[in-house]
């Protein structure tokens, strides 16, 4: 018998139904995935199980765990269960920890609260529990608060608190998709590891971390099961249409990078440009950016690649004039620019556009959509009359391929997908020479993702556009990346091209970049996970080689001294090893 | 739908509002018209009858005061200046209360430091002081009351609007059009200003009854309105020296300012609910 059976429940809200007929069960001990793109219903779906749908949700069918009828249960009820028999992990842990009280009392309160424990052992349990989640000196962290954790230490904590009671039920919703790839990693890492104790259910829309991680899937389409089965039998041969669309979507590795552009005509160049923070007191200065340089020729993408507090937004908004430079010097077309944006020529602002991470917030709420992307035009075509602007409007909003009856609505009326259309879309109406895309498709869907990318990549084919493209995640700039740059806390590790990059990285973190990225491909030898440990912060950065504490082949000469930059092969590199090594 | 027609849908929603909102436009409606049907005027006093109780026959629904003059329209002309401070108050705070805040929370650094510091001084000087002070220079006028009341009453619109402007710079789509060129003052009025529009109209809504009760108390203490033009405080002023023979004298003017102060705050209150709550739309 199976320890939870889901039963044709159905999730309505007013007239509308977002699940409807879904079956599934999970067995005791088991893992299972449950897949499907944003919107689709997976999270109501957890919700269900858990009884925290809000009270306007109507809900029907059945939810059996272990013999108890969650569907219409009393609260007291769902009380006990949610505290004994089944944990949940969010997607958000700083949304679902208290900012107000360090982390192990609230973990003690899981442990008191519901009479699981009591006395002086508390805190013992407590620590042993960080300590298996992997927190590093859990005595410390136990009194520490919630901001001051990382996003990834914070999802350790959630995932403590979630075990502290020992449920035999683990729901992980989209439990990595706020961290870093390399950080994800390891979460999910720690997540296999619990398996022996608790059944997982795991939520995602990204196929390529469920296939090494869950034994079953469960894929969801619009609030109904499209297909369900063992995860290598889906992978192998998807019944579905829905579920070949999502293991395609997921970014991979392996494949081509794009041929380097023919032209070699040098649009921007940043010298030695370096950003600095500072601190309250104005006496502690952060260098989030030291000496990096860039050089992107027309038709070209250069990936600017690395986790987050690796300075890879700041160096480009510092190049884009959104951020002040401490030092450095940035040419457009051969003529050396201003750094602040305020003091830059309007048509350099017009040739250099950044499009944001989240296209809800670059987009003004309260403007219709056609105003958004006609925007631009007011500025830097302001003799158009209006039938010349809207002809302009409508065809911006073809290339980058929606519908003309979007112009009307508002950004809250669009998808994510969308929205970031829409960005785009205002960012090459006034057709730019260069394109910043900050972390662009990070917040979408596998899908729709590669549409984007697509669509980006069409663009500079037809006009010679070239992109910066910033992300932390190595799979998604592989397609359309002509060169790659790692950076590690504002420092560049490695610049190589794209086809060099991906088959013979030269740096150790490179490498690890590469291996943290998960395979879609259930059949893939796992574990090779060569990184531990998060990005250190930037005010105190380690002696000698940034890297040398998370590096598994630091030597003395790392600790103290650090590396140039320096040409090996076709490659430039920071590395006192890199010739030796064979990653 | 526009932002207004799009905040004008969503008070619908709220019972407390509307039903507050209503009483207000009818008592608003008959103070206008009222004095205009009715058969007595404000100035006239008629010695023969002093202090007589609310009767409808002798066309004084109202009562009479102790010189004789018909209470109803007074009380109804009382109720025209608390409208108009009430207008006064919101015109003010919203002009110069949000220009400034937005200014300087959008400029930011020295500026912004300059002009809260400002901001500060205001709010530190002992208000009744600064009116006797104001009073005591200049002749007593009904103007002066006004700007005393404004002067106070933008303070807080200025560092609410300027807290939230502040927070809406960092917002990407500030940025994005920072990038493609757009010039400051169209960033406050196109990017910055629309988004503000919940949070202000709140604020004005909350203002208003402080606007009223600060007209009230000046009036209270013979420091507003003179005579013989007349407001709510004033009457309510004259009701207590005659509380003990004519209780209507207090009672009605009484009753009819708690009773738009009440209206004011439920539609304020309202307001916040709607807007604050941080519901997306």
């Amino acid at each position: 018998m199976s320890l939870l059976d889901v039963n044709g429940l159905g999730v309505r809200y007013a007239d509308k139904d977002v699940v409807s007929g879904l079956s599934f069960g999970v067995g005791s001990g088991e893992s299972v995935g449950l897949v499907g793109e944003s919107g689709s219903g997976k999270t109501q779906t957890a919700l269900a199980i858990m009884g925290l749908l809000p009270g306007k949700a109507a809900i029907s069918g059945s939810i059996d765990f272990a013999g108890t009828e969650i569907v219409g249960a009393p609260e007291r009820q769902l009380n006990t269960l949610r505290a004994e028999r089944i944990g949940m992990v969010f997607q958000d842990p700083m949304q679902a920890l208290n900012p107000y009280v360090p982390i192990g009392k609230q973990l003690r309160r899981v442990l008191l609260r519901h009479g699981i424990s009591d006395g002086r052992e508390v805190d013992q349990r407590v620590m042993h529990m960080l300590d298996r989640v992997g927190l590093p000196d859990p005595a410390r962290q136990f009194r520490a608060y919630a901001h001051q954790l990382s996003g990834g230490m914070r999802q350790r904590v959630m995932i403590a608190s979630a075990l502290l009671a020992q449920p035999d039920l683990l729901i992980a919703d989209e439990p990595t998709t706020a961290l870093d790839v390399t950080v994800q990693a390891q979460i999910l890492e720690l997540l296999e590891r619990i398996r022996e104790e608790t059944a997982l259910l795991l939520i995602t829309h990204d196929l390529g971390i469920i296939a090494g991680h869950c034994e079953r899937l469960v894929v969801i389409e619009a609030g109904r099961l499209v297909e369900e089965g063992p995860t290598r039998k889906l992978f192998s041969e998807p019944r579905a249409s829905h579920t070949r669309k999502l293991i395609d979507a997921a970014p991979r590795l392996d494949g081509d990078s794009p041929p380097a552009p023919e032209s070699a005509e040098l649009v921007l160049e940043a010298d030695n440009v370096s950003v600095s923070y500072a601190e309250r007191n104005e006496r502690l200065q952060l260098h989030a950016v030291m000496d990096l340089d860039l050089q992107l020729q027309a038709g070209e993408t250069v990936a600017v690649v690395g986790e987050s507090g690796s300075g890879k937004s700041s160096f480009v908004r510092a190049v884009l004039g959104l951020v002040p430079m401490r030092a450095g010097r940035v040419t457009f077309c051969g003529q050396e620019v201003a750094g602040p944006l305020q003091a830059r020529s309007i048509e350099t602002r017009r040739d250099l556009q950044l499009v944001f991470q989240d296209p809800a917030g670059s987009l003004n709420p309260q403007l219709r959509i056609e105003r958004i992307i006609a925007e631009p035009l007011t500025v830097h075509a302001p003799e158009l009359d209006a039938k010349a602007r809207s002809e302009r409007v409508a065809d911006a909003l073809q290339r980058v391929g929606l519908d003309e009856d979007l112009l009307g609505r508002f950004p809250h009326q669009l998808s994510g997908g969308q929205a970031q259309r829409v960005a785009i879309a205002r960012a090459l109406i006034v057709n730019p020479r260069v394109l910043v895309c900050d972390e662009a498709v990070a917040a979408l869907d596998g899908s729709v993702r590669q549409q984007v990318l697509n669509l980006l990549h069409r663009e500079q084919q037809a006009t010679g556009l070239a992109i910066v493209f910033i992300s932390h995640d190595l799979a998604v700039v592989r397609s359309i990346s002509h060169r790659v740059m790692v950076l590690y806390l504002g420092r560049l590790v490695e610049l190589a091209d794209g086809a060099g990059i991906f088959r013979h990285p030269r740096h150790p973190y490179t490498r690890a970049l590469l291996d943290a990225v998960p395979v879609p491909d259930p059949l893939a030898p796992g574990g090779r996970l060569s990184i531990s440990g998060e990005v250190p912060s930037i005010i105190d950065p380690p002696s000698g080689c940034a890297f040398h504490p998370r590096c598994r082949y630091a030597e003395q000469r790392c600790r103290v001294e650090l590396p140039l930059v320096r040409p090996v092969g076709e490659a430039r590199v920071a590395c006192h090893r890199a010739e030796e090594l064979e990653l | 739908m526009s932002a207004v027609a799009r905040i004008w849908a969503r008070m619908r929603t709220s019972k407390t509002v509307v039903a507050s909102g209503g009483i207000l436009f009818a008592i608003a409606l008959v103070s206008i018209i009222g004095p205009w049907i009715s058969p007595n005027e404000y100035l006239t006093t008629n010695f023969d009858n002093i202090l007589r109780a609310p009767t409808a026959s002798a066309g004084h629904v109202f009562g009479t005061d102790d010189l004789g003059r018909d209470l109803f329209v007074r009380t109804m002309m009382g109720v025209q200046v608390t409208f108009v401070v009430a207008i006064v108050a919101s015109v003010v705070s919203l002009l110069i209360g949000v220009l400034y805040g937005a200014t300087a929370g959008f400029i930011g650094g020295r500026v912004d430091a300059v002009m809260m510091r400002l901001v500060d001084t205001l709010y530190a000087t002992p208000f009744i002081f600064f009116v006797i002070l104001l009073l005591v220079v200049f002749e007593r006028n009904l103007l002066l009351m006004f700007v005393a009341i404004g002067a106070i009453n933008w303070l807080d619109m200025a560092r609410i609007v300027r807290g939230q402007t502040l927070s809406l710079r960092e917002r990407e789509f500030v940025q994005a059009a920072q990038l493609i060129g757009v010039s400051t003052p169209r960033i406050i009025f196109r990017h910055i200003a629309p988004n503000l529009v919940g949070i202000v109209i709140v604020y004005v809504t909350l203002t208003i009854p402080q606007a009223i009760l600060i007209e009230s108390f000046l009036s209270f203490l013979g420091l507003g309105v003179q005579e013989p033009q007349t407001s709510l405080g004033k009457l309510v002023n004259d009701g207590t020296k005659q509380m003990e023979g004519a209780s209507w004298m207090l009672l009605i003017p009484g009753v009819l300012l708690a009773a738009i102060l009440l209206c004011f705050n439920f539609v304020g209150d309202g307001m916040r609910d709607l807007f604050d709550s941080r519901r997306s739309q």
